[in-house]
Formats: structure tokens, sequence, C-alpha cells
């Protein structure tokens, strides 16, 4: 093991250093705050640590938050106090080892491969001339005359109304998930001894009005990430549709696009105006039908925003054709990190529907053991089909 | 010796060998008075570690096993309706009614204590072990953390009851299912693994004496490559002093004597019908030769 890393001689002291490397950390992805560097204190006094090893197993308990922390905090902690650099090299965040926070919605990649081209102005868009010149296209010219239209002309306003009804039905079959809780109730199977024993108070002790307790049925919400990939810009009328129409259905539900990142797009479909909506993320899907990163959007999704909007309660469907550009690993990781949190997830792929399609696209096979459902869907009218299957999960 | 190796070493007497980030960690908890989350794969003896923590400090271990749908009638306290009932039809009897009554039944002596509530009321500090978090739904893991940092339980007839000592608090998860950051920010944290060969010899020495030292480290390293395999659930170290027990049972002293016994004796190793698909004889006896 190397020497221990040389401070500077101005150097306020350990408490300092201390806060030194709560930094290092923080910059290394670790979720901590101020507290814990408190802790942190208190446990190295408990410690009673004099001895470097000590030290590091006394901190990494109070550091570490899971255990991928725990994986890399030997590395950090000796990076940090065992090294003979000086301490400024240290703290500074390495780039080309891309922190990568491991629980937080801050992803250092995901920035940098957007695809290029100027955003996207509503105003010039009908002619198409705005449109992204991006690398990487995958489909024919058909489709690519397709993808310079607004938005606003892949989805009319009687699609969406179509598909509100559509998404009110899913909604309906998902819904309904029994609680293994029990609530009071009017009507209910079990007996509420508690409030019925305070209500026969009353009644000189004779129980005469019976209290009860059911199961109550939880909403389960619909998270919805659509791909709007090059390979998936023909599917983008009935799948854009479709969650314009779940947002307005639904207003548990969450939505989402991805290409080659991931973009909120709830907020904008709120938007009482539909088309109107859909303007707005046209401006927001820059980007659109360019190359398809299905693995990383969903690892950024799985580390990010699932950490808000996903829990045990939730059905995430992803839109899909999983045809991904980057390595088929990652689409496997992330659903498995995903499922972590305890929700279902259906992947609806329009290619499913042809005959003789076999899951053979490597992310594809990747996602398979994590689904709960993968079902074809490239109209509304297969989405609207899919509630009975969806009432199973 | 410091504080932490005493610690190390109370467990060892009790059976426990605990690694040193895991003995570290404990101590680090019961000093600061912050809970501890165990987490890893199923079967490295976190639960084990409660047990032991509780006959070191000689203590009550009280024990809340988590499951989806735990409601506070279960995990802090319920009122005795059958006593509650019998009482207000003595109280009849007696010709009482109305307030007398009710402050009679909802009084400490009607109270059912469950382990929330049993673990903050204690004399002495005792270790409340509440085990798998991760199957509780997320409505019980969000009272925990007020139960956690406050030390008192609310119950509405008796008002505010606060903790006497503070229980020292054993958390358990193996990754069903993400816990909060909320949680997991409130406690010390310590991954348990899976033992390294010198420990689990440790272990195995300490839990079955009777076994000779050179065929319990073919044991260990036997059950250590069976780890190394692609299996769906990998025996664990209780599985591993089950197997010893088995083969001791049996009056096997080597691995390689006897290929239809120590196949017999996977039973305690594997657990699902595809991994005994995975490992047989031929696998059995190349890793056993190879452990030896």
């Amino acid at each position: 093991m190397s020497r221990v890393t040389r401070f500077a001689a101005r150097d306020p002291g350990p408490a300092a250093r201390l806060a030194g490397f709560m930094a290092h950390l923080r910059t290394h992805g670790f979720r901590l705050g101020v507290g814990e560097t408190e802790t942190a204190l208190r446990a190295l006094d408990a410690a009673g640590a004099v001895q470097p090893d000590a030290v590091r197993m006394a901190l990494k308990a109070v550091c570490a938050g899971c255990a991928q922390d725990v994986a890399r905090f030997d590395d950090l902690f000796d990076s940090f106090w065992r090294n003979g650099g000086r301490v400024r090299q240290k703290v500074m965040p390495d780039r080309a080892a891309a922190p990568k926070h491991t629980r937080t919605s801050r992803t250092a990649e995901g920035q940098d491969s957007g695809a290029g081209g100027s955003p996207h102005a509503p105003e010039s868009g009908k002619e198409g001339e705005a449109a992204s010149e991006g690398e990487g296209r995958l489909v024919a010219s058909r489709v690519r005359n397709l993808m310079k239209t607004d938005l606003r002309e892949v989805v009319g306003p009687e699609d969406i109304r179509e598909a509100e009804a559509v998404a009110r039905r899913l909604g309906e079959a998902i819904r309904d998930r029994r609680s293994r809780r029990r609530r009071a109730a009017r009507k209910g199977t079990m007996i509420d001894m508690r409030r019925t024993l305070r209500a026969s108070l009353a009644t000189g002790g004779e129980p005469l009005r019976l209290a009860r307790r059911t199961r109550p049925d939880r909403p389960m919400k619909i998270v919805a990430l659509c791909d709007v990939s090059g390979s998936m810009v023909v599917y983008a009328r009935p799948f854009l549709a479709f969650l314009a129409g779940l947002m307005r259905a639904d207003a548990a539900a969450d939505a989402y696009l991805f290409h080659t990142r991931l973009v909120r797009i709830t907020e904008a479909l709120r938007d009482d105006d539909p088309l109107r909506a859909l303007n707005r993320i046209t401006l927001l899907a820059d980007g659109f039908g360019g190359g398809s990163r299905i693995g990383g959007a969903l690892d950024e999704f799985a580390r990010g925003q699932a950490r808000r909007f996903v829990n045990g309660r939730t059905v995430v469907m992803i839109l899909s054709d999983g045809y991904d550009s980057a390595a088929p690993g990652g689409v496997g990781d992330a659903l498995a990190r995903l499922k972590k949190r305890g929700c279902r997830v259906i992947w609806l792929n329009p290619l499913k529907g042809w005959t003789g399609y076999a899951p053979v696209a490597q992310a594809m096979a990747a996602a398979l053991p994590h689904l709960d459902l993968f079902a074809a869907a490239n109209t509304l009218a297969d989405l609207a089909a899919l509630d009975r299957e969806l009432a199973r999960i | 010796m410091s504080d932490w190796e005493t610690l190390r070493d109370d467990l060892a007497r009790q059976g426990y060998v605990a690694q040193p980030d895991l003995a570290m960690a404990l101590h680090i908890a019961v000093v600061l008075g912050r809970p501890i989350l165990l987490e890893g794969a199923a079967g490295v003896g976190k639960t084990e570690v409660a047990r032991a923590l509780a006959q070191a400090r000689g203590t009550e271990l009280i024990r809340l096993q988590c499951y989806e749908g735990l409601d506070a009638a279960q995990a802090i306290y319920e009122w005795n309706y059958q006593r509650q009932l019998l009482a207000i039809r003595a109280a009849a009897e007696d010709g009482q009614t109305g307030r007398a009554v009710e402050q009679r039944i909802f009084s400490e002596e009607f109270l059912l204590e469950r382990p929330l509530l049993r673990a903050i009321r204690r004399p002495v500090a005792p270790v409340l072990l509440i085990d798998e978090i991760d199957r509780a739904d997320e409505e019980f893991e969000a009272y925990l953390l007020e139960v956690l940092s406050d030390f008192q339980i609310t119950v509405p007839e008796l008002g505010t009851i606060r903790a006497v000592t503070r229980p020292i608090v054993v958390l358990t998860a193996n990754g069903t299912r993400d816990l909060s950051d909320a949680l997991r920010r409130r406690c010390i944290y310590a991954h348990v693994d899976y033992p390294d060969r010198e420990t689990e010899l440790a272990i195995l020495r300490a839990r079955l004496p009777q076994i000779e030292d050179a065929f319990g480290r073919q044991i260990v390293g036997f059950v250590q490559a069976l780890r190394r395999e692609d299996l769906e659930k990998k025996p664990g170290v209780a599985e591993m002093l089950d197997f010893a027990a088995a083969l001791a049972g049996l009056g096997v002293n080597d691995l390689t004597d006897d290929p239809v016994r120590l196949q017999a004796t996977l039973a305690t190793l594997l657990k699902t019908q595809s991994d005994r698909g995975q490992v047989p004889t031929e696998v059995a006896q190349r890793l056993a030769g190879k452990a030896a």
C-alpha cells in the first residue's frame, strides 16, 4: 500500500480533512450531507481509531449506503488518504472516471450524446426545415419525411380523444390492486374490534353496531416510457397519442420519451390544449428520430426519476422495438435495477405483431427475463385490446 | 485492544465469527445509538448477528419479522379485545357505566405490546431485530423512520409513550426491493458478504468442533467452490453447517471417498431442482477433488 497523503502545512486539522474526504466521496456519487460528516467524526471517536484500517472500516460503516458504495469505498479511501500525491489533485473530480452517481438522478453520461441538429422551432416545423440533420439515420426516406413534420401533424386531436378512451380503459384494468392492509369501511369482511368496542360503550357494553374493516383497493400508477428513436418513428402516431391520452385520463400517470436521452414529458402533456401539449413536446424531444440508447435511457430512468416516481404500486410501460445501438447488457441491468423498486414492467413492442417475429434483437433478449408482460402493440386498437392482459399482471 | 475488537471477540464467544468491518460497524452503531442496516444475500448470517449481539450483551432479543401488509396492530400495539369485553360485562354487573369503564378498559392493563412498543419499554436496552425490512411496504418503512428517530409511540387513548431505554436496532434486508434513501441515511450500514475461506472455517470450528480440521477445510473449500458455480440460489453459511453436520452424521470423513453419499448430502446445499441439475456427480467430484 502506498504512503499516507502528505497534507499541506496550512491545513487546518483533522476535522477539515475529514470534511475534504466527504467532499471527495460526494464528487464520486456518494449521497452524503452535513449530518454524515458529523456522524463520521463521532464514529471515529467511538472507534478509538488510530490504525488506518480501523479508520477505513469506521468511515465505511458511516459513509457507504448500499452495496455499490461499499465496493467502491476502498479505492476512494486509498486515493484520498493513502496516496503520495497532493490533496488538491485528489479532490478534483476525475472526468475520465465518469463519476456515476449511484443514488442520484444526475448521471454524467447521457448529456454528451444528444443528437445533432438545431432546436425544433414549431413555426418552421411544418415544412420540416428545422428538423435535426442528425447522424445515424436508420430508416428509409419515407420515414425521414415523416420525421421532418411537426408532431402536430403526426398526431391529430381526434387521435388524442380516441387514445384518451383507450388509456382510461387500460387504467381501469390496472387500477385496482388489492392492498394487504386493512382499513375501516362500512362494508367489509372483518370486524373492526377497536371501533366496535368503543361504540359498544355507548350502549352499555352491547356491541350493537359492528364496525368493519376491509382490504382497500389501491390505485396503480402507470409510468410510460416511449422510444422515439429513428426505427420507432413510424409507430410514433399511436404511441404519442396514447401518451397524450394517458396523461389526460389519469392524473397520477407519468410519461417519458427517450431516444439518446430521456425527457420527462408529463408536465408538457398535461397542457390544457392537446395540440399545444404536442407542440411543447416537439420542443422537448429534440433529437426525435435519432439513434437509440435504450439501455442508457432505462438506466438513467432507474437511477434517477424512478427513485421518486416508481414504487411497488407502479406499472412501468416501455414502448420500444428493442433496437439498441449500445451494448445489450445495459438493458438487462437497467431493468433489473428498475424491478428492484418493486414495480411491474411491461414492454409493448410494435414488431411483435409481425408474423415470425422472434425477440432476437439483443437488447430485447436481455430484457425478456425481467418483464411481467411482453406484448405486441402498433395501433391504438392493439393497445385497447391489452386491458385483459393487464388486469392479470 | 480497542473496543470494536472486544466486541468482535464477544461475538466470537457466542459462536458468531464477524468479519472486521462488520464488527466495526456494529460497534459504531452501538456507541452512537444509531440503527444498523445489514444488507446481503440470503444465508450469510444477518439475522444471526442480532442474536449473537443480544447474547454478547446479555440482553433480550426482540424480533419483528416484516411482511407485506404489516400494520400497527402487529408491529406496535393492539388492545386486548376479549379482556375488554369481559371487563365491560363485569363493570355492568357492578353497575358502573360511562367514563369510568372507558378509562379502565383503555388502560395499560389491556394493552398488548407488540415488538416495537415492547422494545422501547424494557428497563434494559434490548436488541430489536427488524428482519427483512424490504418485505414490508413503503407505509411501514415511513412509520418506522418516525419511531427510529424519536423512539416514542403515540397511543391515542393513552398518550405518548417515550422510550425508557434506547434499543439497539438491527435492520436486515436482502434486496427484495430498494429501501428509501431516508432510511439508509439514518442507519449505519454494513454489507454482509459470504465469508472468506478462513472466516468460514472459523465458523465451522466454532459450531461443529467435532469435525476434523483437514475435513473441515475440504468442506469449506467445496462450498466456496460451489458458490462460484452458476447457481440460482447460492448455499449460505447455514447450509454449509447443515452439510457438514449431515456428512458428520453419515460418518463421511473425506468428500472424494463416496460419490453417492456426497450426492445425497448435496440436498442440504442445493435447494432448487435446476441447481441440483447443475451439479451432477462428475461436477461434484471435480469440485471435491479440488477442495482438498
